[in-house]
């Protein structure tokens, strides 16, 4: 009874209620913040929703989305049932069960600390042992891609592993390795002053613990993006991939470069060296490198595809790509969107565009429009795309996913846009109320409206999304084909053992982590009187 | 092929990756700890040394040229933390009820009285401690306290505050529909206010900060003009010094009202 099928259904069904509930909230909050709402006279409620929001959306959401899609790569790319299906749901329990302890005392008050934690900001302990919970529950799903990896390779020696499992397997590792940062941070740090044990917090070097966390989750988050891209879109299509080998060095790149340049979400703090905050800056510029080598690659892929369906001329094939399939339409608006988001990435990632916009709403407006926009749209297209496969139930609604499709996107737009515009007017993050009568920012008050009709179309998207789900729930039993990930133009017969394994590259990711990383953490924690007393959050007398 | 050494200077993808990728770092850092701080107009190094040290983020001391400059004016010396103070024992209650026999003349009996002295019941111990550190070192100035806490310990006014926290605050006889004052609420972000809430008790605590419900409106009125005017200034940090100046004299009269008139 207990298949993999249901596993991955759970993990998905448990990602997505938690993100409609998520969105309700971060819609709200958009509205009561916008002049159309009168002031709800209490922040510590909006802060409430914003730690909840946050916590849900950056935590529980994205790690259950690459689990459950990390277990269906798995079966179907490796031809064979997951090993390990009962520690996949141990895994999916303690992601659950932290869930629930850490939304509780969020939900009570008692812990809106916003999910970046802001020490020295210390809520109650219950909401950071949930957070950790669901990193653990994440843990047992990275020790499980790595160990069906290496039992197939085991199995079939010399053969190169599928692409879309080397590519899962590289997701997992980025985020084994990258979650240390906010697990030292939170066991270390904050949690003992939490539990009464400690009074004061190096908030500091909490910092810089979470910046190696902060940055390379985005990464994370992205994966099962860019592994539709590479793995999903060109079948979709009836086309093929590019190239295998690029789509490896672009995964392989992600683990070495995504990981230790998070210091640039630091770029304003003072314990940090200015040339740490340089090398940090370098190593993220080189993030340009994967994705550039995506971009060309699922163009070129996109670009055989149409020219097999008789597309001609230097640009003229475009309008023979199957426009009216889900996937081709959320993969081409999702890029729309990963070009906008990265080019204002560029921005953050210079140390002095960077001071412009620091702490300004054009950071909020930033991370919506990748994480949100570009990377949650192709959570949707997989959704669409192997739900059948988990149900047995077929997905006929095609009409219906486009609208949802495209109203993500045009509310996506719509939302972030003006969030970036304002921004660059000086408008702060993080506050939770906004006198627009005053003459100085009254001229903000139209783009905050904006956002807020950009908020409200993406809950209709949602909505729709729903529908599609549940009436693929709902269908007569239809068994559709065989699984099938897309097809290289060469698909490999060998390959260099560097391009099969992980052993050199998780070497290179870890050393680079030393270099630049170990100086400023051992430095902070060898100064003395670093230390600030806690301000404990929801304890009103 | 697959059965390669990976670490192997004969194995092109393991020197490649590596050299490439220390490559980048070596020249990163040689740019950002040594060329660029050289690079900085108004630095002063000593050597390259020292700018390798300041970039790695060391710390470094001020330049002797700029001095910190005190203040010119007793500022207190109490450090506030919110872990200070909890948990008083009924022995230190005790002390506290009959030390704050002086006190009954304006505070009344229980710590609640009609002198337009602040009522005391029920305030919190830091705020309390730190009022009477700040009388006795003379950081707040007041002629009817200075000679009450001059004989006062460090524990007797640990015990007071100890004493006037037990006491029982009065209790809220308002409606809650009452709707405070924007500047209690909202405060005014334009100009820097954050609302008295935020730190006074209706949404929030901090340390150090009083509760204010029942409080004499003329003793507010009188505080928040002589934080505006300089003359009271124990505030750590000169928070209080900066909002009330900001203040309009409707806002101060509308913020002691609404204190005022909740019991």
């Amino acid at each position: 009874m207990w298949n993999s099928r249901r596993m991955v259904l759970a993990h998905l069904w448990f990602a997505f209620a938690g993100f409609g509930l998520a969105l309700s909230l971060g819609a709200w909050q958009m509205f009561v913040r916008s002049p159309l709402s009168a002031w709800i006279s209490d922040p510590e409620l909006y802060y409430r929703s914003v730690t909840a929001h946050g916590t849900t959306m950056a935590y529980v959401f994205p790690t259950l989305v690459a689990m459950g899609f990390g277990y269906f790569v798995t079966e179907k790319s490796l031809s064979r049932p997951l090993i390990g299906l009962s520690w996949a749901w141990i895994g999916f329990a303690l992601v659950v069960l932290g869930t629930i302890a850490a939304i509780v005392p969020v939900a009570l008050g008692r812990a809106s600390v916003l999910y970046t934690f802001y020490p020295p900001l210390v809520g109650d302990p219950l909401y950071y042992i949930g957070v950790v919970l669901v990193v653990v529950g994440s843990w047992v799903w990275v020790a499980l891609m790595s160990i069906n990896m290496y039992r197939w390779k085991r199995d079939n020696p010399g053969a190169p592993v599928p692409f879309p499992m080397f590519a899962t397997v590289a997701g997992s590792y980025l985020w084994g390795w990258t979650a240390v940062g906010a697990a030292l941070e939170l066991l270390f740090q904050i949690i003992p002053v939490a539990l009464g044990l400690r009074d004061t917090i190096d908030a500091g070097l909490a910092r810089v613990f979470f910046s190696w966390t902060l940055h390379a989750i985005v990464y994370f988050w992205l994966m099962p993006t860019y592994i539709a891209y590479y793995t999903i879109l060109p079948r979709a299509i009836g086309g093929r991939l590019f190239s295998d080998s690029m789509g490896r060095i672009a995964f392989i790149l992600f683990l070495i470069v995504a990981m230790p340049i998070g210091i640039h979400h630091a770029f304003e703090d003072p314990q940090v060296g200015a040339g740490f905050k340089y090398l940090h800056s370098v190593f993220t510029a080189l993030v340009a490198l994967p994705t550039l080598l995506t971009v060309f690659t699922i163009c070129a892929s996109v670009e055989i595809a149409a020219r097999l369906r008789g597309g001609k001329g230097l640009l003229g094939w475009l309008s023979a790509l199957p426009w009216d399939n889900p996937v081709m339409l959320g993969a081409a608006l999702s890029f729309v969107m990963l070009g906008f988001g990265g080019a204002g990435g560029l921005i953050n990632m210079s140390y002095q565009l960077n001071a412009t916009v620091h702490n300004t709403q054009w950071v909020t407006g930033h991370f919506h429009l990748i994480f949100g926009g570009a990377i949650v749209i192709m959570y949707f297209v997989i959704a669409y795309d192997i739900w059948p496969h988990l149900t047995g139930r077929a997905l006929d609604r095609l009409g219906l996913m486009r609208a949802q499709l495209w109203t993500w996107f045009v509310g996506m737009i719509v939302l972030t846009f003006p969030w970036h515009w304002v921004g660059i007017l000086g408008m702060p993050r993080r506050m939770a109320f906004y006198d627009y009568s005053d003459p100085t920012i009254a001229a903000q008050a139209a783009s905050v409206t904006m956002s807020v009709v950009g908020a409200a179309i993406l809950v209709v998207s949602a909505v729709l999304f729903f529908v599609v789900l549940v009436r693929g729930q709902t269908a007569p039993r239809a068994e559709p084909p065989a699984y099938r990930f897309s097809v290289a133009v060469h698909p490999p017969r060998s390959l260099p053992a560097a391009l099969n394994g992980f052993g050199l590259w998780l070497g290179l990711m870890v050393g680079l982590t030393i270099v630049n990383y170990g100086f400023p953490i051992a430095h902070l924690l060898a100064t003395p009187g670093t230390a600030v007393p806690a301000v404990n959050v929801g304890q009103r007398q | 092929m697959s059965g390669d050494r990976i670490v192997s200077l004969h194995n092109p993808w393991f020197t490649a990756s590596v050299g490439i990728t220390a490559a980048i770092a070596i020249i990163a850092a040689v740019a950002g700890f040594a060329w660029l701080p050289l690079q900085q107009q108004g630095e002063r190094f000593d050597g390259i040394w020292d700018a390798i040290c300041s970039a790695a983020g060391l710390v470094r001391n001020a330049p002797s040229a700029s001095q910190i400059v005190g203040a010119n004016y007793l500022t207190t010396n109490v450090e506030v933390v919110p872990q200070m103070l909890q948990g008083a024992s009924a022995e230190s209650i005790g002390r506290g009820a009959t030390l704050a026999l002086r006190c009954t003349m304006c505070h009344g009996a229980r710590g609640l009285s009609q002198a337009d002295t602040p009522n005391l019941a029920g305030e919190y111990p830091i705020t309390i401690y730190k009022e009477l550190v700040d009388f006795k070192t003379s950081a707040r100035a007041s002629a009817v306290m200075a000679p009450l806490v001059a004989d006062l310990r460090d524990a007797d006014m640990r015990d007071l505050a100890a004493y006037y926290a037990y006491l029982p605050r009065p209790p809220d006889l308002r409606a809650t529909s009452d709707v405070p004052p924007r500047i209690v609420a909202n405060g005014a972000p334009m100009r820097g206010i954050a609302p008295c809430g935020a730190c006074h008790g209706e949404l929030d605590s901090k340390p150090g900060a009083a509760w204010l419900e029942g409080q004499p409106a003329i003793y507010l009125r009188t505080q928040l003009a002589a934080f505006a005017s300089g003359a009271r200034r124990n505030d750590i940090g000169e928070q209080m010094r900066n909002i009330a100046r900001r203040m309009t004299p409707d806002e101060i009269a509308a913020a002691s009202r609404f204190y005022a008139d909740r019991p």
